[in-house]
């Protein structure tokens, strides 16, 4: 397979990277990207007195260098395509769909690209793309992706329907600092249920890729979402992906965040309990080498009584990497009976790594019961000396104790497939760490 | 030489302190030895001390295991040579499945570039499992991860099957557990009894040797074995208490 991009001497700074479409877009849409577009000029870079740009490394976030599109034609070689159950299967390269299959999409639900659904849904989406929405220090970011959203996946499912089987995007960059600006948008109506599974990967080992990303949820009363996302990028490149859901009335929301790749991510996660009884997990792992930095920043905002949340981050670092934890739990005016709980737990496996957790907690409700803590450490001794005792050698023991570690993440995913998809490449990077 | 487990004149110190003082025994492969002793006599020191724990630091004396030194061997080599503990005290790996557990384990004893036979592993370790009444969720939880004591011991005994030592030391196996796992476990433990496998099984309370009857009994005080006898000698202690023995050797110093 191969993508072609057009040659385009310009920088971002100069026009917006908008890729033709060939489709006829409604109005509202033209002029929420212009909008995006002139709020990404006004903006000003993040800097180092913004807090939630705490800890982080600002040289990595600044891109006006890199070009919108690059001039060649690139052979991309497709190495897998995870879950032979799947619904639905899109690949991308450098944004342009490679190959598509809806075959496992049930009547009456959509899962389409998002520009054709955009084109075809005349105002109705409308409210799903708001320029405005809360950011945790990437409005910038957020107003880029606007701006040049050049590819990404709309799915709809309405009252009742479950979508069998997971929805699975895959993401390939390719060519020297090519850029992509992926949106998602996953809307569960009324006890309707779904899964979508994305993942980033780089054509090549070393060429620099960037994806800009946006993926917003939203569960309607008894509605299920589970997104995934999966980084493995090459290690040259660097990503930003904003996700953020809603919850409504008995809605669960469960987002899963596995980071293997690149050398500079940023992932942002925003997600509200709007109703009773909505529930949000979130499970992310970061396995961290050589110089890279993952710096993740969470919001559960609790709008509505009794409703519940749980977030469980686990990070592995070894060598010179850093990972950046930010975390708040936000129990609002009136949340009561609210159940919110946020840990980060970190594996530090060398002296050089570094990690930075801040959680954090604001309740302005009565009786609820939250926790959030962070803990850091080594392996321990003891572990090493049973596995050992076993006859496993303390190297390999080593590597077992750090992938459980990493593992235990996604414990209560409750997906024996995507559990065993998700360490397989967990264990695969495991193996390049001497 | 008959084969045999055998520890001369042992010496080990933790943290400059001595807590093994010049103890000797021998287990001949095919016997079943316990050792006795009351709290603070070193029993489960001398556990960790066979097994390479490195907080223990050995001052004198040998350890043999059918002729070759197993104080020169690295931990996972000892497992490997056919040493086994079964621990006091088994550690919990979140994360790590017993099954993929056991089978790093089994792996670890393959030469180089060959794979375990994954069907022929699940079948043997389910039969073992079915031996000791383990449910077969057990496979896919986590190590020792929210097991009770008794699961937790059972579990040590299905390693033990699982890894086919050729001699196992027990450390307070029986601790913790009630009466019907303690059958369990002993039965397990007596379906291994072998011509080719020594036991050394070490505890504080003689009701463990009502199930796995010892060949001979030792007795552990302060750092030496001040008696030795045959299972009769257990059932004493159990009657009588330790202070017996404790008069004997304070009157022979």
């Amino acid at each position: 397979m191969s993508a072609t991009t057009q040659i385009d001497g310009t920088t971002w700074m100069d026009k917006p990277p908008v890729q033709d479409t060939n489709l006829e877009m409604p109005e509202w849409y033209l002029k929420f990207q212009q909008d995006s577009w002139q709020r990404f000029l006004s903006l000003p870079l993040v800097s180092r007195s913004d807090e939630d740009w705490r800890y982080a490394d600002l040289k990595k976030s600044r891109f006006e260098k890199l070009y919108p599109v690059k001039s060649t034609t690139v052979p991309c070689s497709i190495d897998e395509k995870p879950f032979e159950n799947a619904a639905a299967r899109f690949i991308y390269i450098n944004g342009q769909l490679q190959e598509s299959d809806v075959s496992g999409i049930p009547n009456g639900a959509i899962c389409a690209p998002i520009n054709n659904a955009v084109a075809d849904a005349g105002d109705r989406l409308e409210a799903y793309f708001d320029i405005d929405a809360q950011r945790l220090g990437d409005e910038k970011f957020a107003a880029l992706n606007g701006a040049a959203t050049n590819y990404g996946i709309f799915v709809y499912t309405p009252k009742g329907i479950k979508i069998e089987g997971p929805i699975v995007v895959q993401h390939y960059i390719s060519g020297d600092s090519a850029p992509v600006f992926p949106r998602t948008l996953v809307i569960s109506e009324d006890n309707s249920e779904v899964s979508v599974i994305e993942q980033f990967k780089s054509a090549d080992p070393k060429e620099p890729g960037l994806s800009i990303g946006v993926c917003d949820l939203h569960a309607e009363k008894g509605g299920k979402i589970q997104h995934v996302l999966v980084q493995n990028l090459n290690e040259s490149s660097k990503q930003v992906h904003l996700s953020s859901s809603h919850s409504g009335k008995d809605a669960r929301v469960q987002s899963i965040v596995l980071n293997l790749g690149g050398a500079w991510v940023r992932n942002e996660s925003i997600n509200r309990m709007i109703d009773e009884g909505a529930d949000t997990h979130l499970y992310g792992a970061n396995l961290a080498t050589g110089l890279q930095e993952f710096d993740q920043r969470t919001l559960q905002i609790h709008d509505a009584e009794h409703t519940t949340s749980d977030l469980l981050i686990k990070n592995a670092l070894y060598e010179k990497s850093r990972v950046i934890f930010g975390g708040l739990i936000q129990v609002l005016e009136g949340a009561h009976h609210t159940d919110s709980y946020q840990s980060c737990r970190n594996l530090i496996g060398s002296e050089d790594a570094e990690i930075n957790a801040m959680p954090g907690l604001e309740i302005d409700a009565d009786q609820v019961r939250c926790s959030h803590g962070a803990t850091s450490g080594q392996i321990s001794k003891d572990e090493i000396f049973y596995l050992q005792s076993r006859g496993i050698p303390a190297e390999e023991a080593r590597r077992i104790i750090s992938c459980g570690f990493l593992l235990e993440a996604f414990s209560n995913v409750g997906n024996p497939e995507l559990q065993e998809w998700l360490s397989g490449m967990i264990e695969k990077k495991f193996d390049t760490i001497s | 030489m008959s084969e045999s487990l055998k520890i001369d004149d042992l010496k080990a110190t933790v943290e400059g302190h001595e807590i093994i003082k010049g103890l000797s025994l021998t287990v001949p492969k095919g016997e079943v030895h316990a050792i006795m002793g009351p709290n603070g006599s070193g029993k489960s020191t001398l556990a960790k001390i066979l097994a390479g724990h490195e907080d223990y630091e050995v001052t004198g004396g040998s350890v043999t295991m059918d002729g070759d030194d197993l104080l020169e061997m690295d931990v996972d080599d000892r497992s490997r040579a056919g040493f086994f503990l079964a621990f006091q005290y088994p550690l919990e790996i979140p994360g790590v499945s017993n099954a993929n557990f056991l089978r790093a384990a089994r792996q670890a004893r393959l030469p180089k570039g060959e794979e375990i036979d994954a069907v022929a592993f699940y079948k043997e370790m389910y039969a073992k499992m079915d031996e000791l009444g383990m449910d077969r969720k057990f496979t896919g939880r986590s190590v020792n991860e929210g097991f009770s004591g008794g699961e937790k011991k059972r579990n040590e005994i299905l390693q033990m099957m699982m890894l086919d030592p050729r001699y196992a030391v027990l450390d307070e196996t029986d601790s913790g557990l009630d009466i019907d796992a303690l059958k369990v476990v002993a039965k397990g433990v007596n379906a291994m009894r072998s011509p080719e496998r020594g036991f050394l099984v070490i505890t504080h309370y003689q009701r463990l040797l009502d199930y796995i009857v010892p060949d001979v009994v030792h007795v552990l005080f302060d750092g030496r074995i001040v008696k030795t006898g045959d299972k009769d000698l257990a059932l004493k202690l159990e009657a009588e208490g330790y202070d017996w023995v404790k008069d004997e050797v304070l009157a022979s110093a």
